[in-house]
């Protein structure tokens, strides 16, 4: 039995008393959305806040909105069931639905949030467990220690960025929408992440995401999403692909991106990765050539960490795999692609 | 602490709960219905599902009092609910799992069979490969998972009024073996 620390709940029905709730003392006051990341933590005591603030009661969160000029607004209590499940988004966005639709299993997207899920604290086999072993092994970095198990001498934590929309909303080119105590910032999520597992968001206490903000995208707009995992339902991945392809009308690449996750603190995007596939023609042997070498740029640039279950030389070892099948399921338009 | 008031398979419970109990902290230790098991308690197994408003969710990883204001179904509720809805005996699903021998030590049951209530609910004649998905989030640690999802498509057959013959509907997949 995991019993967690004592805490006060709030349940604030709007969002200006959510924050006023946060605002009293910030430091030791925390959100809670789904729960399912965070309950996990606090009963593994890596948390132990004073107060909990729901945003479960506030209607306004949960939205699908159309803005101006083709951008679509998403609530950051959206569920990931939802997302996997909206026509639109698996239109318009696929690798974020597909995404939504592989996270952990069936209870979990009932329960999870997108918002919860961007926010998701990085994950490390050393960090994630109970107290009683994380001080049998001795603390790391992360929490309360002063070494790393994983990188001999580091000075850095490097726990693993796992939470699977996040690749795919960075192809997307997504921005969140940020409010706390100073008013509203907007912040592409590109610029959200720090190369540090210990505090891998620019999020201050106090600070609540409302809305995920995501631009048009055009008619050939493909995308795709790929995870590798030990079973083929709740586990974390080991290694995830996010990928897009923009197609314009002669069916020729215009421009491509590809965001690896659960390989470092945060997501990671293949650099050059245009100057491979950018004008390539798809469907034709000149699109197998460029693929494949899309597949030996991410091999080159790719590096798990042995931090993350599953041995780190044969993720790595997938990562050609995995980028090579999201690749050409974005293009075919028929993802997820898993359990390869 | 705090006054609770939870909906649970059709009763009004009033109780009083610390803030940081989970829904399955007052179901068991609270309100004995020890129907939800507590497995894994993080998450991991399914053990401790039960419906909240019809969908399966994880009690271990629920805050009791965010539930308040939902419809809440554990185990102990599937037979009153069918027999209320004018069914006999217990819950078809219930029937199949022991007509189909679905379990040995019975700990995953009860998440199993409300994982397949929620299914089944939505979706009256789902595939092996939506049976399959929608149980995905509940483990066995003993059986294999043959005979549960054959439960299911038992249960599914019953409710249709069809004789219980697997698989009568869609063609054979691989791994049935026919
Ligand atoms: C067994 C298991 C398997 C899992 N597998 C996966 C997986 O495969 N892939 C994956 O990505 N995730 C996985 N998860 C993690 C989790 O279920 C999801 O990431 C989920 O989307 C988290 O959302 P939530 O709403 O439950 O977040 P919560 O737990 O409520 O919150 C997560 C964090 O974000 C903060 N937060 C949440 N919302 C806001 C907000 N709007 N503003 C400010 N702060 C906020 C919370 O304070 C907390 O620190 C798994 C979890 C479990 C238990
Ligand atoms: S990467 Fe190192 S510092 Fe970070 S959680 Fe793991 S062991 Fe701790
Ligand atoms: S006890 Fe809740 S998922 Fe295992
Ligand atoms: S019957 Fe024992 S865990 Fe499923």
């Amino acid at each position: 039995m995991l019993r967690m620390p004592r805490f006060e709940l709030l349940e604030p029905t709007t969002l200006e008393a959510a924050l006023s709730a946060l605002a009293e003392r910030p430091e030791k006051s925390m959100v809670i959305a789904g729960g399912t990341d965070l309950l996990p933590n606090l009963k593994h005591e890596l948390f132990t806040p004073e107060r909990v603030v729901s945003l479960a009661r506030i209607a306004s969160l949960r939205s699908v909105r159309e803005l101006d000029q083709g951008w679509l607004s998403l609530g950051a209590m959206l569920k990931l069931e939802e997302i996997a499940a909206h026509e639109t988004l698996r239109r318009r966005y696929p690798a974020l639905a597909q995404a939504a639709s592989l996270v952990a299993g069936p209870q979990l997207r009932t329960m999870g949030t997108l918002g919860g899920n961007v926010l998701l604290d990085t994950r490390c086999q050393w960090y994630n467990q109970t107290y009683f072993w994380r001080q049998a092994l001795g603390f790391c970095l992360k929490k309360d220690g002063t070494l790393c198990h994983v990188v001999e001498g580091g000075s850095k934590c490097v726990a693993a960025a796992s939470n699977d929309t996040a690749p795919a909303l960075m192809t997307l080119g997504a921005e969140l929408v940020i409010v706390g105590p100073a008013g509203q910032r907007v912040v592409r999520i590109d610029d959200f992440w720090l190369a540090d597992g210990a505090a891998n968001k620019k999020l201050d206490p106090g600070e609540i995401l409302v809305e995920i903000r995501l631009p048009p995208t055009t008619p050939g707009h493909r995308g795709a999403y790929g995870k590798l995992r030990m079973r083929d339902s709740i586990d974390f991945p080991l290694l995830s692909v996010a990928a897009r392809v923009d197609l314009d009308s002669s069916g020729k690449v215009s421009h491509a991106d590809l965001v690896i996750g659960a390989l470092q603190a945060r997501p990671v995007r293949i650099k050059k990765l245009d100057s491979v596939l950018a004008g390539v023609q798809t469907g034709g042997d000149a699109w197998k050539t460029a693929v494949s070498q899309a597949a030996e740029l991410a091999y080159r640039q790719c590096h798990p960490m042995p931090n993350v279950p599953g041995d780190h030389e044969w993720r790595r070892e997938m990562v050609p795999v995995y980028v090579r099948h999201t690749l050409e399921s974005a293009v075919r338009g028929d993802g997820p692609v898993h359990g390869l | 602490m705090r006054i609770l008031k939870l909906q649970i398979n059709g009763d009004l419970h009033e109780l009083a709960a610390p803030d940081h109990w989970t829904l399955l902290e007052v179901l068991r230790y609270s309100l004995q219905l020890t129907g939800s098991k507590q497995g894994c308690d993080k998450g991991d197994c399914g053990a401790c599902t039960g419906l909240v408003d019809g969908k399966p969710v994880l009690s271990c990883l629920t805050l009791a009092a965010t539930a308040q204001g939902h419809e809440i179904t554990t185990i102990e509720g599937l037979l009153p609910a069918h027999r209320r809805a004018g069914g006999e005996g217990a819950d078809p699903i219930q029937r199949a799992f022991d007509r189909c021998g679905a379990l040995q030590c019975g700990f995953c049951q009860p998440g199993m069979m409300l994982s397949a209530r929620a299914l089944l609910s939505r979706n009256a004649q789902p595939t092996r490969a939506e049976i399959r998905s929608a149980l995905s989030g509940n483990l066995c640690r003993c059986t294999g998972y043959t005979q549960i999802f054959e439960a299911v498509e038992s249960a599914v057959c019953e409710q249709l009024g069809v004789a219980p013959k697997p698989r009568a509907w869609e063609t054979p997949s691989p791994e049935s073996g026919s």
